[in-house]
């Protein structure tokens, strides 16, 4: 059952702006960070990833900054399928999920089978959440069942790991997709939604994730089950981050506010938030200078 | 927001609430004392009586301001008059234009201090003295003053002149706003000024009568007067006032007309409104919330232009009334100066009585009332934002305006039963209409009969934009080209 | 041959498209300057004729503000054909009110000059008064001038055809209806300019005549509350004074031509038509 909603993109902008004019000061800044470096999903995703790069960015995600104890966790690890079985040992004795792209990412330009296969294949390998991409170039020109099937299937092959589905929102273009392609995604089985793959210019927009957000509160208004958000791509700063949860909160409730309902996928956001951290802490502004670069 | 705050199984979420984020106010100057702004000096009120003007957020005096009496208001008119004939209407008009260009400047420069005063003299929330009201009010002086030495284009065939004096009464919604809305305009067609701003909210009126003197303006071009209703009567019924401009209640409005019956002056009124706004099934959704939201609680509804009636098609109608419930939950309401306050304070105790007036009214004519769960502070004057459900055409809540965040709701079903409600009204100042559907839009802004329609949007204010009503919600265009109208004689 | 008789015509009240009798009964007993005719005795329209003839025009006023610009120009263009054709009463009428021959074919020629003035204004004003308005913010933002909606006219005494034509035509053109009460000391031409109308295409109620008492009527025509405008002409500050004190139970737009010439080149022009007019301003967002 899908909707048939539009979106109106200048009144959708004019609510993110409302939203993030608010100011986030003190104690409720500090809360902000920490529950921001709690949803990071720590992500690397390059060709030239290594396991000596994928070892080096698990011991960063387990060791935020040892200097500030007390300070929560990433929620996960987000790695290229075949980085799976080095992340998994790296992260051994913490708390800190492994999760994996799969479907033949970024483009998904494959068969079903393959990607089955593929989704089966990080998921015997330990991988605890899989973040599969879309069928796009189906869904623009039409085949909604297509898409919806397929990921459907994908989420079958997933078993007990939890489904994130990338809609690459750069590619989809207007925000009446973006509602269309969340509403499918959520109907097929998706755990989260998540905006992009991150190689696609423009990655998460402001507007695009409120589009999303409010495609989940329809979902719950309709049937009551609560899915999760995964912006992803282009948030770099602690500002952006406490926009989001701004955004979060004001969308869809407090009850979103955990790393089971909302994730941020990031390579530098943690430590941005880190040093925003310390400010609070210390009062003085940071350097990049004293934060690990992993 | 949906469900319930927060669930057990997180470990580092919890209940995430804001903190308090006050604008400082340290950096603004106010006096304790203000006198009338007469001939380019500040002067005392010849019967020396003062007010207070009061923070309606919690009730301390601000500053005293002068009551102008019949004499002081005659001083200010000849004032005026003086430098029109020597001065204003005989200076070139480039020259003209530059001034009000100075001014434009000078309160971008200040806007913070003066967002900060206004909020502090009106309870409306800092996001929109400082967002809305203060770049509103410098982007209306910068758009007149460039028509200064454009007159001879604006009016296809014809060339304008100046009036003479105006007389110019502005209400206490938007106060430094409506004094740009008032002042620009003439200035630049090469009239002279006396305005009379609102007894409860004077100060930023004041405090642009310094920007004036900053900007070196000649004396007596722009004159502010201060005090309550009768000194807007004086002003009104004098002699050597050429021009009336009014913004405020129809009643008053009405008995201006009367007032200047069987005079020459001209006069252009902005008055009341009741406007309809209306939500087709095919709307897109959450941004009509957002709109309904913006229509009626902006500034806590003391606009002459909201949204205060709106209209749900009935397939849509639990949808947009459950969504817009749980919108209401999310806007704070409190200190006028926190940065994320949405509801600020009742302009004043008047007015609060009022609102409440209508709310028992409601409750009484058997409606079904919603108002959000805020907590109320102890001091000021405060409204929780409302809604009632269960209405209908017949009830006074639909026909009267409340000027307070009060949002009347009832169904629909067809477009024609819509218009025609829509149309049910004295008033004819504003409208608002949301749907998917181009050519549906296009016919409800041809068919409700007021000055303004919003299609998928509501209360957007512009320099460029010709603002007034229709029926009794006033006469003249304020804004734009046509806002020049007013103020010229053409031949 | 025998000399036949002439026969009078009954001069009736015309509203709805109708040629009716005064509710009232009563009658206003008229001969010209010079008694070369017999006695003609017009209607004295009533404060109840007023109201039905607003009732008429409030019902007409969406069909007749809804029709094209380009079809309301042509049957303006058809009212100053039918005029012609009718060029010789007119001139006969205005003769018999006492002008001179000469006056009275300026007078008409004059007349029908106007009405295809105006006509052709039909489909230009808006052009010349809309606007689009650069907003500084994604919406498409214009302005457009729309029929202030039904209007009272009390037409000017002395010029009782151009005078009348001069304040009807641009309110009717610019998509208003109207109630309008001819000139009581030259009642002829704007009472039988009906005659005109009705053989032309102007739907009924777009256009309602009366004749009556200026005195018994201004109150009616300046209190009436489904009336949005009224144009008159008074000379007198003491009836403008009453007009404009009765414009504030409505916030009824009022225009004084007081003592506009209407033979003078500023009689006529977009301007005429633009007072009876409001602004309309739309807002429409520009996204995807």
């Amino acid at each position: 059952m899908l909707n048939n909603r539009t979106i109106d993109q200048v009144g959708a902008e004019e609510r993110v702006s409302r939203l993030f004019s608010r100011s986030i000061k003190r104690e409720s800044k500090v809360q902000a960070l920490k529950m921001i470096l709690s949803m990071i999903d720590l992500t690397t995703l390059e060709g030239k990833d290594s396991p000596g790069k994928v070892k080096q960015l698990c011991y960063k995600a387990a060791h935020l900054h040892d200097q500030h104890p007390g300070l929560p966790a990433v929620a996960a690890i987000c790695v290229y399928p075949n980085m799976v079985p080095v992340a998994k040992v790296a992260l051994v004795g913490t708390n800190i999920k492994v999760a994996s792209v799969a479907t033949a990412f970024p483009s998904g330009m494959t068969n079903l089978s393959a990607k089955l296969k593929e989704v089966r294949s990080v998921v015997d390998a330990g991988a605890e959440e899989v973040d599969m991409v879309i069928s796009r170039g189906k869904f623009l020109s039409g085949d909604l069942e297509f898409v919806g099937d397929e990921v459907a299937q994908i989420k079958d092959a997933c078993g007990a790991a939890k489904l994130k589905v990338i809609l690459e929102t750069g590619e989809l273009v207007t925000l009446d997709n973006v509602r269309r392609a969340s509403d499918l995604a959520m109907h097929a089985g998706a755990d989260f939604i998540k905006t992009s793959t991150g190689k696609i210019n423009p990655a998460a927009t402001p507007v695009v994730v409120l589009t999303m957000l409010e495609a989940i509160r329809d979902h719950y208004l309709q049937t009551g089950h609560r899915i999760g958000m995964k912006p992803a791509g282009g948030i770099s700063t602690a500002k952006q981050g406490i926009q989001y949860l701004v955004m979060v909160r004001e969308t869809l409730g407090q009850a979103w506010l955990t790393p089971d309902l909302f994730r941020i996928g990031a390579s530098s956001l943690a430590n941005d938030v880190l040093m925003q951290i310390i400010k609070q802490n210390q009062g003085n502004y940071q350097s990049s200078d004293y934060f690990s670069l992993d | 927001m949906v469900g319930r705050t927060n669930t057990t199984k997180k470990k580092v979420s919890t209940n995430w609430e804001y903190s308090a984020a006050p604008e400082s106010t340290d950096h603004i100057s106010l006096m304790s004392n203000y006198d009338l702004f007469i001939a380019g000096k500040f002067t005392k009120p010849k019967e020396g009586t003062y007010f207070n003007s009061i923070n309606p957020a919690n009730e301390t005096n601000i500053a005293k301001v002068a009551s102008a009496g019949k004499a002081d208001v005659n001083k200010a008119v000849a004032a005026a008059k003086v430098a029109y004939e020597n001065v204003w209407k005989k200076m070139d008009p480039s020259q003209r234009g530059k001034y009000i260009y100075r001014i434009a400047r000078l309160i971008q420069e200040r806007a913070r201090e003066f967002a900060v005063i206004e909020t502090l003299d009106c309870g409306k929330p800092i996001r929109e003295s400082r967002d809305i009201d203060i770049p509103l009010a410098a982007a209306h002086f910068f758009y007149y003053a460039g028509w200064a030495d454009k007159l001879d284009y604006a009016f296809p065939g014809r060339k304008t002149k100046p009036i003479g004096v105006a007389g110019q009464i502005i209400p206490w919604n938007f106060p430094l706003l409506m004094a740009a809305w008032k002042i620009a305009p003439a200035l630049a067609t090469g009239n002279t000024v006396v305005l009379k701003p609102a007894e409860t909210t004077p100060l930023t009126a004041l405090k642009l009568a310094e920007i004036i003197q900053d900007a070196d303006l000649p004396p007596g071009v722009v004159n502010i007067v201060t005090g309550d209703g009768s000194t807007g009567e004086y002003l009104v019924n004098h002699s050597k006032v050429d021009k009336i401009a009014f913004t405020g209640s129809t009643e008053v409005g009405k008995s201006i007309i009367r007032a200047l019956a069987g005079s020459s002056k001209k006069y252009t009124l902005e008055l009341g409104g009741k406007a309809a706004n209306i939500i087709f099934e095919d709307a897109p959704i959450d941004q009509a919330v957002e709109g309904i939201i913006n229509s009626i609680f902006f500034n806590q509804g003391h606009v002459c232009c909201a949204g205060s009636r709106l209209y749900v098609q009935e397939s849509v109608s639990k949808e947009i009334i459950s969504k817009l419930k749980s919108r209401m939950e999310n806007l704070i309401l409190g200190d006028p100066l926190d940065k994320n306050t949405d509801i600020g304070a009742i302009n004043s105790k008047t007015q609060l009585e009022k609102i409440q007036m209508y709310l028992d009214i409601g409750v009484d004519e058997g409606s079904t009332i919603y108002q959000s769960t805020c907590t109320i502070p102890k001091k000021g004057y405060w409204c929780a934002p409302t809604l009632f459900t269960d209405m209908s055409q017949s009830h006074r809540l639909v026909q009267e305006e409340i000027f307070g965040p009060v949002l009347v709701i009832q169904t629909f079903r067809t477009i024609d039963e819509v218009i025609a409600k829509a149309n049910n009204t004295p008033y004819g100042l504003s409208g608002g209409v949301w749907t998917d559907k181009g050519s549906k839009i296009f016919k409800i802004s041809k068919d409700i009969r007021a000055g303004v329609i919003w299609a998928n949007t509501f209360n957007k204010f512009d320099p460029t934009s010709p603002f007034g009503g229709y029926k009794e919600s006033g006469m003249g265009r304020e804004g734009g080209l046509e806002g020049l109208l007013p103020y010229v004689n053409l031949y | 041959m025998t000399q036949s008789l002439h026969i009078n015509k009954t001069y009736k009240l015309y509203i709805d498209g109708k040629f009716l009798r005064t509710e009232s009964g009563r009658y206003i007993k008229w001969t010209d300057p010079k008694k070369n005719m017999p006695i003609i005795n017009f209607c004295r329209g009533s404060r109840k004729d007023f109201r039905n003839a607003v009732v008429a025009a409030r019902s007409a006023f969406k069909a007749w503000s809804g029709r094209s610009a380009y079809n309301r120009g042509q049957i303006f263009y058809r009212i100053a054909e039918m005029l012609e054709g009718r060029k010789e009463q007119f001139k006969s009428e205005l003769i018999l009110q006492g002008f001179t021959k000469k006056q009275s074919e300026k007078e008409v020629a004059l007349s029908i000059n106007r009405i295809v003035y105006y006509a052709g204004w039909a489909d230009k004003y808006q052009q010349l008064f809309s606007r689009v308005n650069p907003v500084s913010s994604p919406y498409y933002n214009f302005s457009t001038p729309e029929p202030t909606g039904v209007v009272a006219v009390i037409a000017p005494d002395h010029s009782c055809l151009l005078g009348f034509l001069s304040v009807v035509v641009p309110a009717v053109v610019g998509g208003n209806t109207v109630v309008v009460l001819a000139s009581e000391s030259y009642p002829l031409c704007g009472i039988t300019f009906a005659e005109v109308l009705h053989s032309s295409d102007v739907p009924g109620g777009v256009i309602n005549i009366m004749s009556g008492r200026y005195n018994e009527l201004i109150e009616q025509f300046s209190s009436h509350m489904d009336v949005n405008a009224i144009i008159y002409c008074a000379v007198d500050s003491g009836h403008a004074s009453v007009v404009e004190k009765n414009t504030a139970l409505n916030v009824k737009r009022a225009v004084n031509y007081a003592d506009q010439n209407w033979i003078n080149p500023d009689a006529q022009g977009p301007y005429h038509i633009m007072k009876s007019q409001e602004i309309k301003t739309s807002w429409h967002p520009i996204g995807y």
